[in-house]
């Protein structure tokens, strides 16, 4: 019986809901910059339209005019968008779109915990923010390929020079992807897929 | 432009000089009188959620709106997105429905060190299906 039937109800559409024998689900993460197409990526490989969760975080804020010893709290509140793919029956996997600047690390402790691996999707025009991502992943231990996002304004880098500007380990797969595009994202995916399976079997550690 | 926060492209490019700023607390956004038990199962993201049972009347509006839109499994994240709230103020009343028996929770499968084969090979296989 229903508490409050006023309410409206809030929830999938029917064809947007799991099957009643889906027992698990992982995640994956894609991360980058401010309008590198994280979303994009997610939607483009989505079986729902992506959806939105927020996290919220307070701080104390560090600043010079803290004086008198007042502390003050700022707080930040992060979107992040999230798709999903059916691999079977049983198992879901789910995307993260993550933004990379180090301000919103504070959502990572959470969506990292448990991620298969991550995408970085880096855009040639700004290289420098996947520089702390790359790091930041590296130190975690969480396996992730670079994918970069064809903008037609941006420079074109050979495989190599990216590998030397990102100061990537030589195993780390460097694929060029459009992310509007479902077939080469599905290949983002998939190229994350082989490396973690290829770490797996030969029981590396990710560099 | 104006009063855009600046998207990295400022003059911090050491990488691997970025120091962890000593882990900020989260904020867990408890309504009033929702107090967390102590010893709260661990909810991630993408746990999978499934309601044990109609809701009762003795439930809140947004207890009552989970358990309907988890007749069927519905993740952690995707619970948040429709009920437009916060993740940490959803783990908060799936824990209470989870304490109180009326939901069942479905935990991720783990990656504790690197994922197991037989995952990564079905998630290759999904894949190849899309
Ligand atoms: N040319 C080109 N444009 C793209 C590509 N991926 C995304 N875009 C465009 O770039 C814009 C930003 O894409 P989003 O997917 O919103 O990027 P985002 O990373 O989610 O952005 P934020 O969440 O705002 O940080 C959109 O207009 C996309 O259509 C790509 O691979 N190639
Ligand atoms: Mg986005």
């Amino acid at each position: 019986m229903d508490c409050k039937t006023s309410e409206p109800r809030r929830g999938p559409r029917s064809e947007d809901t799991l099957p009643a024998s889906a027992a698990s689900a992982v995640k994956v993460v894609i991360v980058g910059g401010f309008g590198v197409g994280k979303t994009t990526l997610v939607g483009s490989v989505s079986e729902i339209r992506p959806l939105t969760t927020e996290e919220t975080m307070t701080q104390a804020a560090v600043g010079i005019d803290d004086i008198a010893g007042v502390e003050r709290k700022t707080s930040t509140t992060v979107a992040m968008d999230f798709g999903r793919i059916s691999v079977n029956r049983h198992l879901v996997l789910y995307l993260f779109g993550t933004p990379g600047q180090e301000r919103f690390w504070f959502l990572w402790n959470g969506l990292f915990e448990g991620a298969l691996g991550a995408v970085v999707l880096v855009d040639t025009r700004r290289l420098e923010v996947s520089f702390d991502v790359i790091g930041r992943l590296e130190d975690r231990g969480v396996p992730f390929v670079i994918a970069v996002n064809a903008f037609p304004d941006a420079p074109v880098h050979s495989t190599a020079e990216l590998r030397a500007a990102l100061d990537l380990h030589d195993s780390v797969p460097v694929i060029h992807c459009d992310a509007r595009d479902r077939g080469s994202s599905r290949d983002a995916l998939m190229t994350l897929m082989r490396y973690l399976h290829t770490l797996a079997t030969a029981n590396l550690e990710p560099q | 432009m104006s009063g855009e926060p600046a998207d990295g492209g400022t003059d911090r490019i050491g990488r691997r000089g970025g120091q962890w700023e000593g882990g900020p607390e989260r904020l867990y956004v408890v309504s009033a009188g929702r107090g967390a038990r102590a010893a709260r199962p661990e909810l991630d993201l993408v746990t999978l959620i499934v309601a044990r049972g109609e809701p009762g009347p003795d439930c809140r509006p947004e207890q009552a709106a989970i358990l309907h839109m988890c007749d069927y499994p519905l993740s952690v994240a995707e619970v948040s997105a429709y009920l437009r709230l916060p993740f940490s103020t959803v783990t908060v009343i799936l824990a209470e429905l989870l304490d109180s028996g009326r939901i069942e929770a479905r935990a991720p499968l783990p990656a504790a060190t690197l994922p197991d084969i037989e995952i990564l090979e079905a998630v290759m296989h999904g894949l190849q299906n899309l």
